[in-house]
């Protein structure tokens, strides 16, 4: 552990490759948390399944690229299915728990984040894979840095889907409709909006979401059934940290939690990284905790 | 207590005595079951009497066993060159050392997960609703992850528990013997717990927390010591479980975060959270089932069990008792003060 923190002491190149791999990892990260703060501020549905969500994706992909198509072209393809996947589980699942109460909604996904898990693990099988997108390595400072052109382009594409998420949540009918909804539902429909559309609709974005997410996941890292709660736990750390609705905290806490991550994979061993993510949820929910209890205070 | 009432307590205490000699093959499974409905009626001390749903009750089981482990380990060895020889040291302890490091082990198990109880509950109980649920997932997750990652007890590699000293027949029949002891306790305390002033503070802390602070409950006093009870438990548990399977280790027999914790949710949910029967109920169910279907679906199961709880949460919350109180309440209303379920004014009079 003490090598590892002087490594990075006497040769402070190696901090530049631990930001790039942490930047580019947690751009993926953002997208994820940003479907995750999308679904949570408009049906105040928890979603459970969303690192399961970038797995099928990722999984999908990577059948798609094994019939001949590039691994980047697969996000098209990819998104349109997990569109009508999540649009599926909103109609058997989602549709039936918006009214109950938070801890069903919670179960409920969790229970489809458990059945999604374990056929991919059927179908696929335990092994880590990957999805080969044949691009070169780019070195520098001599060698000592090295980043794979993917992870770039991986990152130009991140930041695409968030302009064009922007964009459309700001212009389009259904996104102006989606943005009113979770303002007011109630006021929403007496307007004229069709919530549950709306509902189905913000959940099945979602899920294409995600399914982007996880495409890029399979191209610029690895793929694994079980990783899947690891991805939902990071995305409830970047909302929770974030907040609802505050996009540009998305990204921040995003790219933050990468580098964290990389970080603590690099100082500590890469054995305890699913640890650091959920001592960062830890954390982050204490932090919240004493943040309202000195509002609390002030209040008084 | 009314007649069907206390023949139902005797059928199944005359069961549980039985049980081992009726069928002797299905030992370890029937004792399996003692410590699935102790599961079950832990969670729902949270889950369905204060409406905090946890999805880390595990994190006692686990933390109990590896406690005792160690306690057990310590009385004779180093531990840490005990692990560290991966069950390659010829292990001898003489049966007075064998019991007397249970007995501390199961002691300082229980001891040791109230404590952590305590401090937990600093953390976690100011959250509320599903942060609470995903906090206390987090918090088995990353205790699974560093136990697996501290050599001092073994890591991922496990520990080999010290040897029962007598003929598998008697292991079988003393650890049968301590489930159902903790299971007949556990129960015995729960029924009299949810009969008291406590048990109405818990409810109504689920009704409506912030009015119950408004009334004057000490609500952090009483979630905190509801959970320590669980831990207490549960603790005693995975002492038991760890020196019965004979061989722990951290993700797949102390903190089972996909198997054991998630039958402890979906077995009171089953039955019907919230009341006593309910939870016992779902365990006995669910465990019958588990042990019917587990070994023929081939690697199906965990889909199944997922598809059990979603649709359980969806389709069918009430559970089983909630559906039949639901339907039958004039014949269910005797049952109710029968058992002492909740909030049962006439219970002195039972």
């Amino acid at each position: 552990m003490w090598d590892n923190l002087q490594v990075l002491i006497t040769a402070p190149v190696f901090n530049v490759q631990l930001l790039l791999n942490g930047i580019t990892v947690g751009a993926v990260f953002a997208l994820v948390g940003y479907g995750l703060a999308l679904v949570w501020g408009v049906t105040s549905v928890k979603n459970l399944a969303q690192g399961d969500f970038v797995m099928m994706g990722g999984y999908i992909g990577y059948v798609l690229a094994k019939h001949g198509i590039h691994p980047i072209l697969t996000l098209i393809p990819v998104a349109i299915i997990m569109f009508g996947f999540g649009w599926l589980c909103y109609l058997l699942v989602i549709k039936r728990v918006i009214q109950l109460d938070l801890f069903t909604s919670l179960l409920g996904t969790f229970g489809l984040a458990l059945v999604l898990e374990q056929v991919l693990n059927l179908v696929f099988g335990g092994d880590v894979r990957t999805a080969h997108s044949g691009f070169g390595t780019i070195r520098m400072f001599h060698g000592m840095v090295t980043v794979t052109e993917i992870r770039l382009i991986a990152l130009g594409l991140c930041a695409l889907l968030a302009v064009g998420m922007a964009l459309f949540m700001k212009k389009s009918r259904m996104g102006q409709a989606i943005r009113a909804t979770a303002q007011d539902p109630r006021a929403a429909r007496v307007l004229g909006v069709n919530t549950d559309l709306v509902y189905a609709f913000t959940f099945s974005i979602n899920a294409a979401i995600c399914g982007a997410a996880g495409v890029l996941i399979s191209m610029i890292w690895v793929l694994q059934p079980y990783y899947g709660i690891t991805y939902s736990v990071r995305a409830f750390v970047i909302v929770t940290a974030a907040g609802l609705g505050n996009l540009p905290g998305v990204i921040l806490t995003a790219l933050g939690l990468g580098v964290i991550e990389q970080y603590s994979g690099f100082i500590l061993g890469a054995q305890i990284q699913q640890a650091t993510v959920v001592s960062m949820l830890l954390i982050i929910l204490v932090w919240r905790q004493l943040q309202l209890r000195r509002q609390r205070l002030a209040l008084q | 207590m009314t007649p069907r009432s206390r023949i139902l307590h005797i059928a199944l205490l005359v069961f549980a005595v039985t049980a081992p000699f009726v069928f002797p093959n299905y030992t370890v499974a029937i004792s399996v079951l003692w410590m699935m409905v102790m599961f079950s009626l832990t969670w729902d001390t949270l889950g369905g009497q204060m409406g905090y749903n946890s999805l880390g009750n595990i994190t006692f089981f686990g933390l109990g066993m590896y406690i005792s482990a160690v306690t057990q380990i310590a009385i004779r060895y180093d531990v840490g060159k005990y692990t560290a020889a991966y069950g390659a040291i010829k292990v001898d302890f003489t049966p007075h050392q064998y019991y007397l490091g249970l007995g501390l082990g199961i002691a300082l198990a229980a001891l040791g997960c109230v404590i952590v109880a305590v401090i937990l509950s600093w953390i976690l109980f100011g959250l509320r609703g599903p942060y609470f649920a995903i906090g206390t997932l987090g918090v088995a997750i990353a205790a699974a992850e560093l136990t697996a990652a501290w050599g001092y007890v073994g890591g991922g590699g496990g520990i080999a528990m010290p040897v029962f000293p007598g003929p598998p027949r008697e292991r079988g029949l003393f650890f049968y013997a301590g489930f159902v002891l903790v299971a007949i306790v556990c129960y015995l305390f729960l029924r009299w717990l949810y009969g008291t002033r406590f048990g109405l503070a818990l409810n109504a802390i689920r009704d409506d927390e912030d009015k119950a602070e408004a009334l004057g409950l000490h609500t952090r006093r009483y979630k905190t010591v509801a959970w320590c009870t669980s831990a207490f438990f549960l603790g005693i548990a995975g002492a038991l479980f760890g020196n019965m399977t004979g061989f722990i280790e951290p993700l797949e027999v102390a903190y089972p975060v996909l198997t054991f914790n998630i039958f402890m949710v979906a077995m009171p949910l089953l039955g019907g959270k919230g009341t006593l029967w309910g939870p016992i109920l779902g365990a006995v169910l669910f465990d019958v089932l588990r042990e019917a279907t587990w070994t023929y679906l081939l690697g199906w199961q965990y889909v199944a069990l997922g598809l059990l709880i979603t649709v359980n949460v969806v389709y069918f919350q009430q559970g089983i008792l909630g559906w039949v109180r639901a339907k039958k309440p004039e014949w269910f209303g005797v049952r109710v003060e029968d058992s002492n379920v909740k909030a049962s004014p006439a219970r002195s009079g039972a």
